[in-house]
């Protein structure tokens, strides 16, 4: 018996009473390999007589092609195919939301790093030597690298889809109001990178029905498979695609990286074909967060309360769309951060350039925003002669509140409560170490601190974003569950990519059944889409449509059992993983309830409906929102520069807490990329050429660089609609932590620092010098 | 395979075996820690034929005390973990202080001072310790022994005075009575390669201050004013103090701009050349006040 049926969320009763499994920190079945390096990540997967591919990827951020000659590469011993364009079967092109990057550049290469031309061998040197001997004939273009020149009308595309990629503009409320204090800033965020360790990679093995079966670590394999189907000319149907191990994502495994290349090595050759991006390629091979330049203008009544915003904001998108128009959307409708924001005039671009692609990372479009509002709110602080604490209390969205969008808050949003718990959490006791060169000062190792010369900093920030895809998107997740010989096996193809949902998706089911005996099938394309694991959705989603599958497929087992004992269903329950009546007469296995039969359902999983913004940017676009505040303690050398933070602060708001350790787990991960961004991680692009592209120079924080992170507070407010009434939290601990950090830096230096990362001669160049009046 | 990129991989045992297998097949590489060997090739920038391990070498293993002469004899392929040990970075502290800024752990168990040396990077982070230590590198090839001062091993960025088939036997540590300190600026507080750094030594005997600089020059520079001013307002009968006057800030500041001038840093993606002028005559400064408190 097999059922496809369409659940909503809002059919799902919130908040249901804990039970002995979801709300406890279970272990994560893949947690224990990990740290023995005995879990297989898909760089480790291996297929007998398999080749090696490797992509020849363009040199220059901008030139025209004039003629590729494969020749050389063709003749060397051990190559088995060398592709270029015109081998690509299909549509040549590939995207997540335009169609606009081609499978190999073929004419013209616009960024550094493009892919021009794939190999096969039978060794990855000989691949890799095959690679250098394909010759391309380069005419390099001056790159169009700076965005403020790709949006002004008379600067020729670098697309023939144009230079602007997506435009926003938000009217809300009075554009003429006005208040008594103003106050105006001009903030950037440079290039950050998700820095995942596990690069790309994968296994593509050629079928028989001229199909092929793609071993991929992703964030969202039906995607990738209907662009590979589409580049392929394949039926979706004939490429299946497996999740591999996947060593880290947060938005970088949302865009096809090698995946067309590899499918069409393999159908080529006719051989499983394996690929692994060096550190180099990886980071040239994946989009990046949007930099970002935005103006401000905040006006405020003398008690405080915001009257407009006003605000330009300018993304970087690089050269080709990935996942652009919603980063930017989020861009915009994020732009006041979690005020009560009676009137805005917002006008916001992502634009084409010849700068390395950007996408999806975690935070999405949020987190540059909320590094130029929340200095602003520092700013208008500062203004009133308020605490910046109270200023954003006094104007903290509620429940019934109306965004920026003309939408109305309908769901938890306890703001208030997490800026008032973060603020409240006590200090970390006594100030910076007094001993020179101690390792915990700014500098770290290299023990450089004067502890006379280091000021300590505190800083606040608040954020939001959205849960799930927006904008009337059709956002579902797709799960089966199995009831065959007693054993209980649930089907999604949601991506693990860390975060731990398979556990999550362990502990729903066995809730269902009050069983352990419950098997989780390997992600694939076997079920239909569980959608991405992004944008904070997957416990949600998939979470969702699990426990649907799970009951659906426990009452066709109850159904089952009644028939066969000629009673109703409503007389029996599963119970510790046996088929029991209330009067106790029935009480037998799930194996023999089911009597021999298999039970099979399908549930599609939906959230409420969303819509598009309208020419003036309102809409009810969104399903949900989740919020977290952040405070900062940084201690700062103010004659190096160096920065060091000691402890970040946070309250979140989670809807539900489901599995604690998990939760932590997000909190950390999140601060530790939003310490990064703050104060290391930036890819430098340098007329359009990444100079960076190694973790010897992309720098992201160590052990010594993380700071204490204490969690005062996970608010558990309900979320109405929610299964169990769990709000995603992989996205706000990156969000507001970048800010808190920043605010924290201004407060220990007194400087305006409005560019993150703030590198060290940011500070120390404006600095007042050593022996002149510290303060 | 078809395409021949096969390496031959020797593991003498003995630095006699060493010496004439190189003075055989000057090409070859040799493998210490390899990492910096196995980063090159890893990038595709070397690729050599043939490699020998110094593994096996025990001759270059380790650190001993010369007794005719009293210096301290540091081998070739002694590590940094090895530096960071309680006997040596007791006589040697400025030398663990800048063991301990290198990589990682793991980096630390493998990489060693013969591959600092021979890699001669700008960033090295041994090079200018040695060369305010005036520490001398023995070399050794098929045709003999030779002593080279740091300052003269190191010949420009990436470049040094080693031949083909020489080795890096060991380097040669003169024993003075010093209080050594060394500072190191990175952008992030560990596993970071040096935007600039300072090694400042208080030399008892010799009454004099030797101060070297990394980062911020093709090459270790020493700031030989700078070194003439502290040389000076030390109180050398007080045991190399500087005084607790009112001109101490004063001579501090200006101890400071003379390091500052003396360095040549560059602009490049980790720094920039006006952070790092600025930046490493700050070290350079606090090393001096720690010394010499
Ligand atoms: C992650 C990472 C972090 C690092 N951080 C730092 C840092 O903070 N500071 C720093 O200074 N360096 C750093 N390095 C660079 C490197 O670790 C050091 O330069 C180290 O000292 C190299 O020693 P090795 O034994 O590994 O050399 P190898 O890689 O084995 O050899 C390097 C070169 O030296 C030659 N060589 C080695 N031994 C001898 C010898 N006895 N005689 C003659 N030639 C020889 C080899 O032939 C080769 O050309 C880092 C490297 C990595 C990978």
């Amino acid at each position: 018996m097999t059922t496809v049926s369409a659940v909503s969320s809002t059919a799902v009763a919130p908040a249901r009473v804990r039970s002995a499994s979801l709300g406890t920190s279970r272990k994560r079945p893949d947690g224990g390999p990990k740290v023995k390096g005995e879990f297989a990540f898909s760089s480790d997967l291996w297929a007998e007589g398999a080749l090696w591919g490797k992509v020849l990827r363009s040199p220059h951020p901008a030139a025209r092609i004039t003629g590729i000659d494969t020749s050389r590469a063709r003749n060397l011993p051990g190559v088995k195919a060398v592709l270029v364009a015109d081998d690509v079967p299909g549509n040549p092109f590939f995207g997540l939301e335009m169609k606009d990057q081609p499978v190999f550049a073929s004419d013209v290469a616009r960024y550094m790093g493009e892919a021009v031309a794939a190999v096969a061998a039978d060794h990855p040197e000989v691949a890799r030597k095959a690679a250098e001997l394909i010759e391309v004939t380069y005419e390099p273009i001056d790159p169009l690298v700076d965005p403020e020149r790709a949006l002004d009308p008379v600067t020729p595309p670098m697309h023939p889809m144009g230079n602007t990629v997506r435009h926003i503009s938000v009217r809300h409320g009075d554009a003429v109001a006005s208040g008594d204090v103003v106050v105006e800033g001009t903030y950037e965020v440079g290039m950050q990178d998700q820095a995942f360790m596990g690069p790309e990679s994968g296994l593509a093995i050629p079928d028989e029905d001229g199909g092929v079966d793609l071993f991929i670590s992703t964030q969202w394999l039906h995607v990738d498979r209907d662009q590979v189907a589409d580049c392929l000319a394949l039926p979706p149907d004939k490429v299946r695609l497996h999740l591999a191990g996947v060593g880290g994502a947060f938005g970088a495994r949302e865009d096809v990286s090698l995946q067309v290349h590899i499918c069409l090595l393999a159908l080529r050759t006719g051989r499983p074909v394996k690929m692994v991006f060096s550190r180099e390629e990886s980071f040239l091979g994946h989009v990046h967060r949007h930099p970002a330049r935005m103006s401000y203008r905040h006006e405020a009544d003398r008690d405080g309360r915001i009257v407009k915003i006003e605000a330009k904001i300018l993304l970087d998108g690089g050269a080709y769309a990935s996942s652009s128009t919603a980063v930017l959307a989020n861009a915009a409708c994020f732009a006041g951060g979690p005020y009560l924001v009676p009137n805005a005039v917002i006008d916001a671009d992502v634009v084409r350039t010849n700068n390395p692609p950007c996408g999806a990372m975690r935070g999405f479009g949020a987190v540059q925003v909320c590094h130029a509002y929340e200095a602003q709110m520092d700013k208008l602080a500062a203004a009133l002669g308020m605490d910046p604490v109270e200023l954003r209390l006094r104007n903290a969205l509620q429940p019934g509140d109306e965004l920026l969008t003309g939408q109305a808050l309908t769901g938890a949003a306890p703001v208030a409560e997490v800026i008032r718990r973060c603020a409240e959490a006590p200090l970390p006791p006594g100030g910076p170490a007094d001993e020179p060169g101690s390792m915990t000062l700014p500098g770290g190792a290299g023990r450089t601190a004067d502890p006379t010369r280091v000021r300590r900093g505190i800083g606040f920030a608040v954020g939001f974003k959205n849960l799930m895809y927006s904008e009337g998107f059709d956002d579902y997740s797709t799960a089966r569950c199995r009831i065959e010989h007693g054993i209980v096996t649930v089907f999604s193809a949601a991506a693990e990519v860390g975060q731990g949902l398979v556990t999550l998706v362990e502990q729903i089911a066995e809730d269902v059944f009050g069983t352990d005996k419950i098997i989780v099938a390997p992600a694939d394309t076997g079920v239909g889409s569980a959608g991405s694991t992004s944008a904070s959705r997957q416990t949600w989603m998939s979470g969702g449509a699990v426990d649907a599958a799970c009951r659906k497929a426990r009452d066709s087992l109850l159904d089952l059992a009644a028939r066969r004992h000629g009673t109703v269903a409503a007389v029996l329950e599963v119970r510790e993983g046996r088929v029991v009546s209330f009067d106790g007469e029935i009480d037998e296995t799930i194996e023999e309830a089911t009597g021999g039969a298999a039970i099979e359902e399908t549930v599609e999983f939906r959230h409420a409906p969303t819509f598009p913004l309208d020419e003036r940017g309102q809409g009810d676009a969104h399903v949900s929102f989740a919020f977290a505040a952040h405070r900062a303690v940084v201690d700062v050398d103010l004659d190096l520069g160096l920065v060091k933070v000691v402890e970040v602060t946070t309250a979140q708001d989670v809807g539900r807490v489901l599995n604690p350790v998990q939760v932590v787990g997000q909190i950390e991960g999140g601060i530790a990329q939003g310490v990064g961004l703050a104060v290391m991680e930036e890819i430098l692009v340098d007329q359009g050429l990444v100079r960076n592209a190694s973790f010897t120079d992309y720098l992201i924080p160590t052990a010594l660089d993380m700071p204490l992170v204490q969690i005062a507070a996970l608010v558990e407010e309900p979320e109405p609609g929610a299964p169990f009434g769990a709000k995603g939290v992989g996205e706000p601990p990156t969000i507001s932590s970048t800010a808190a950090v920043a605010a924290a830096v201004r407060a220990a230096s007194g400087l305006a620092l409005t560019r993150v990362p703030i590198r060290p001669e940011h500070i120390a160049l404006a600095a007042p010098r050593q022996g002149e009046a510290g303060s | 395979m078809s395409y021949d990129c096969a390496v031959s991989v020797r593991v003498p045992d003995s630095l006699e075996e060493l010496v004439t297998g190189l003075a055989a097949d000057p090409g070859c590489e040799l493998l210490a820690g390899g990492t910096d060997l196995m980063v090159e090739i890893n990038f595709g920038r070397r690729r050599p034929a043939s490699i020998m391990s110094l593994s096996r070498v025990t001759e270059l293993k380790g650190w001993s005390e010369d007794a005719a002469t009293g210096e301290l004899v540091l081998g070739g392929a002694l590590t940094y973990t090895e530096m960071l040990q309680p006997d040596l970075a007791g006589r040697l502290p400025a030398l663990a202080q800048a063991a301990r800024t290198v990589g990682s752990p793991q980096i630390r168990n493998a990489g060693t001072l013969g591959g600092n040396l021979a890699t001669a990077s700008p960033a090295g982070d041994t090079l200018p310790v040695l060369v305010a230590l005036d520490a001398v590198v023995v070399v050794e090839s098929a045709d003999g022994r030779r002593e080279v001062p740091v300052g003269d091993f190191v010949t420009g960025a990436k470049r040094t005075a080693l031949r083909p088939h020489d080795v890096v036997h060991s380097v040669r540590v003169p024993t003075r009575r010093t209080r050594q300190e060394f500072l190191k600026v990175g952008t992030r507080n560990a596993m970071v390669i040096a935007v600039c750094s300072a090694a400042v030594v208080v030399d008892l005997d010799s009454c004099s201050v030797r101060v070297a600089l990394g980062s911020v020059g093709p090459v270790p520079l020493r700031a030989h004013e700078a070194e003439e001013l502290a040389g000076e307002v030390l109180d050398w009968d007080a045991g190399g103090v500087l005084a607790g006057d009112a001109h101490r800030d004063g001579a501090l500041e200006r101890f400071a701009g003379l390091v500052s001038a003396a360095s040549r840093p560059i602009d490049d993606h980790r720094s920039t050349a006006a952070y790092r002028r600025h930046a490493v005559g700050v070290c350079a400064r606090r090393a001096l006040e720690r010394v010499a408190a």
